[in-house]
């Protein structure tokens, strides 16, 4: 057997291998996470190695636990999670609202300080944001906006612009300039352009970057926790789980509730729209 | 107004940024310049609200004695000294969370771009149900931090963790392994005795496994839009899968493993959430960010945390600029 047909072989193995694998490591932990939720707490403490139970086994009292309100004995992950939705769709509306005039300015328009703005962008990365917590603590604490849902809404506007902007510029990028040019002549002016061509032409982008921008607000912990730890009543649903593990008289299999209300939504969003999200993210990373 | 002399340096600079552009009138220009300002002022106004002002903040309170009671008071002519940064550099436990973080850093961006590479090529051609793969190999990356680490430390518990369980069930461990609290693990491997920095080599593994779906993703779409007819005429001359990956899909490959090493660095460097979360920072695993936080919340001592995480900030990027000058001359071709 020559080289050719050995390593033909050993790899076309060695993928469904490596395939099986991928597939068993990243959704085993989600499924655990589901089944464990289902189960009581003691049939777990007395197997813990036991992975699967019969549906007879099956028990809802966690998530009523974790959902009914706090002042009813619960949770209240109810309230939890109309608070995340509440701050994620309205980071998500504002960071288009901002970005797109903003991206589209970037792809098409010459300016002064075009070059520079990228270096501004590389800021909020470069510098962690435990660096950018400290004076927002202080900041938002003097004009009362710590404790507030607006607050927060604000620093994930901007942790997720720039971001953004440059998805929404790798995708305006491919849109031929001459239909602007048309739309020109036509005498449209340079803001009815970005509605009625540049935008039904970018829609799928555009949506791609609503979800992501959706989802990173979603699961973003640690300006929820330095912002709102105080007040139970804004926690979002990171943070509400994130404390609800602090509690001792927690069990593990209500933890791991919460932990299935919390990823749910994303989960539902992330597979209703993987195509779009995928591509939407590495447009223009082909290019090299 | 037309000179014959030499252009002035900002018309000099305007020519050099549209070399072959016609001259356009500069009412035009001037309107272009005005619209594109005005469309990213809102950027900018957030963007330097929420970031570069709270950064040079940060410079301004480093350098004060600052403690969360007094800070109302602090302007910027308040009492500027060294003294915070004498304190952290001189603090006990300061220079090994540096090492940490640093180990932390190089072992996650490693592993993540390593294994997004095996994902890529393993799920590069065509199958039945490969849609469904690709879309549930991205899981760990988008799902929320907070639940992914309660499922990983309920999996590694050494009470009631599976993976405790069944390790000493069917591998045949002599003990449990408190894989998140214990900072050493001595590993018997044919007689020699080897010292792992167990909850950090844990935190590590949970990076990459979280991480790896970011490489994943670059690395496919750019596997993708390698044209066919390279391969093709590697397979005409003969050549081995593996010759064809060393010598064609590698270099075509590098300039976005260099991209993804170089982002991923950055992140992880700066990561907070998914160490706080996993270990609290505790069994070897402090790494700075986590340190800030504890100056923060634990000592009130918002002058030490400021430094704190300058030096932070400071150590990436003389790491990014070494490695912008000595290993990647491509990207900043690229970037240009």
């Amino acid at each position: 057997m020559d080289r050719y047909t050995f390593e033909k072989r050993l790899f076309g193995v060695l993928r469904w291998l490596v395939i099986t694998v991928l597939v068993v490591v990243t959704l085993f932990p989600f499924c655990y996470m589901l089944l464990l939720s289902v189960r009581p707490i003691e049939e777990v403490l007395a197997n813990p190695g036991q992975i699967w139970a019969g549906p007879s086994e099956w028990t809802i009292e966690t998530y009523r636990e974790v959902l009914t309100p706090a002042g009813a004995g619960g949770q209240g992950f109810l309230r939890f999670l109309a608070n995340s939705a509440l701050v994620s769709a309205a980071a998500t509306v504002l960071t288009l609202l901002v970005s797109i005039p903003g991206s589209y300015a970037v792809s098409r328009l010459r300016f002064t300080g075009r070059r520079q703005v990228h270096f501004l962008f590389l800021a909020v990365y470069l510098f962690p944001s435990i660096l950018l917590a400290i004076p927002l603590f202080v900041l938002f604490t003097r004009l009362g906006l710590r404790g507030s849902l607006a607050g927060l809404t604000i620093v994930y506007i901007a942790q997720t612009v720039p971001v953004s902007i440059y998805m929404l510029r790798n995708y305006l990028s491919t849109i031929p300039e001459s239909l602007e040019e048309a739309a020109a002549v036509d005498g449209y002016t340079r803001l009815q352009i970005i509605r009625k061509v540049v935008l039904p032409l970018a829609a799928p982008a555009v949506m791609a970057n609503a979800l992501y921008v959706f989802m990173i607000a979603w699961n973003e912990f640690l300006f929820a926790l330095l912002f709102l730890v105080e007040d139970r009543a804004d926690w979002t649903v990171s943070l509400g789980l994130a404390q609800l593990s602090g509690g001792i008289e927690v069990s593990k299999t209500v933890l791991m509730a919460g932990s299935v209300v919390l990823t749910l939504p994303i989960v539902i969003i992330f597979f209703a729209a993987e195509r779009l999200l995928t591509e939407g993210l590495t447009a223009g990373a082909d290019k090299g | 107004m037309v000179t014959t002399h030499e252009p002035r340096p900002a018309e000099a600079q305007e020519r050099r940024r549209r070399p072959t552009g016609p001259r356009r009138p500069l009412t035009r220009r001037q309107r272009e310049n005005r619209a594109g300002l005005a469309y990213l002022s809102p950027t900018l106004i957030v963007v330097i609200v929420v970031v570069i002002l709270p950064i040079l903040w940060t410079v301004m309170l480093a350098f004060q004695r600052i403690r969360l009671i007094n800070v109302r008071r602090a302007g910027v002519f308040g009492q500027y000294s060294l003294a915070n940064l004498e304190l952290v550099l001189t603090s006990p436990g300061f220079w090994s969370s540096l090492w940490t973080t640093l180990v932390y850093t190089v072992g996650s961006t490693v592993l993540s771009v390593l294994f997004g590479l095996i994902a890529a090529l393993a799920l590069r051609g065509r199958f039945r149900g490969r849609t469904l793969v690709r879309a549930s190999v991205l899981l760990p990356y988008v799902a929320p931090v907070v639940a992914v680490t309660f499922v990983w430390e309920i999996l590694l518990s050494p009470q009631f963790g599976l993976a405790n369980n069944w390790g000493t069930r069917f591998l045949g461990w002599d003990q449990q392994i408190a894989f998140l609290s214990q900072r050493q693990y001595t590993l018997s491997l044919f007689g020699l005795d080897v010292d792992l920095p167990m909850a950090l080599l844990t935190v590590i593994a949970f990076e990459a496994w979280r991480y790896f779906p970011f490489a994943f993703l670059f690395l496919l779409a750019r596997l993708q839009a390698v044209p066919g007819e390279l391969e093709e005429a590697a397979l005409v001359d003969g050549a081995a899968p593996s010759q064809t990956f060393r010598r064609i899909l590698l270099p075509q490959l590098a300039p976005v493993i260099a991209l993804l090493c170089v982002l991923r660095f950055i992140m992880t460097f700066n990561k907070f959430d998914d160490v706080y979360l996993l270990t609290g920072g505790g069994a070897g695993t402090e790494v700075v960010s986590v340190r800030v936080y504890e100056f923060l919340t634990a000592r009130f001592d918002i002058g030490a945390a400021a430094a704190q995480a300058l030096v932070l900030a400071a150590g990436l990027v003389v790491v990014l600029v070494i490695y912008l000058r000595f290993f990647a001359p491509r990207i900043e071709g690229e970037e240009a």
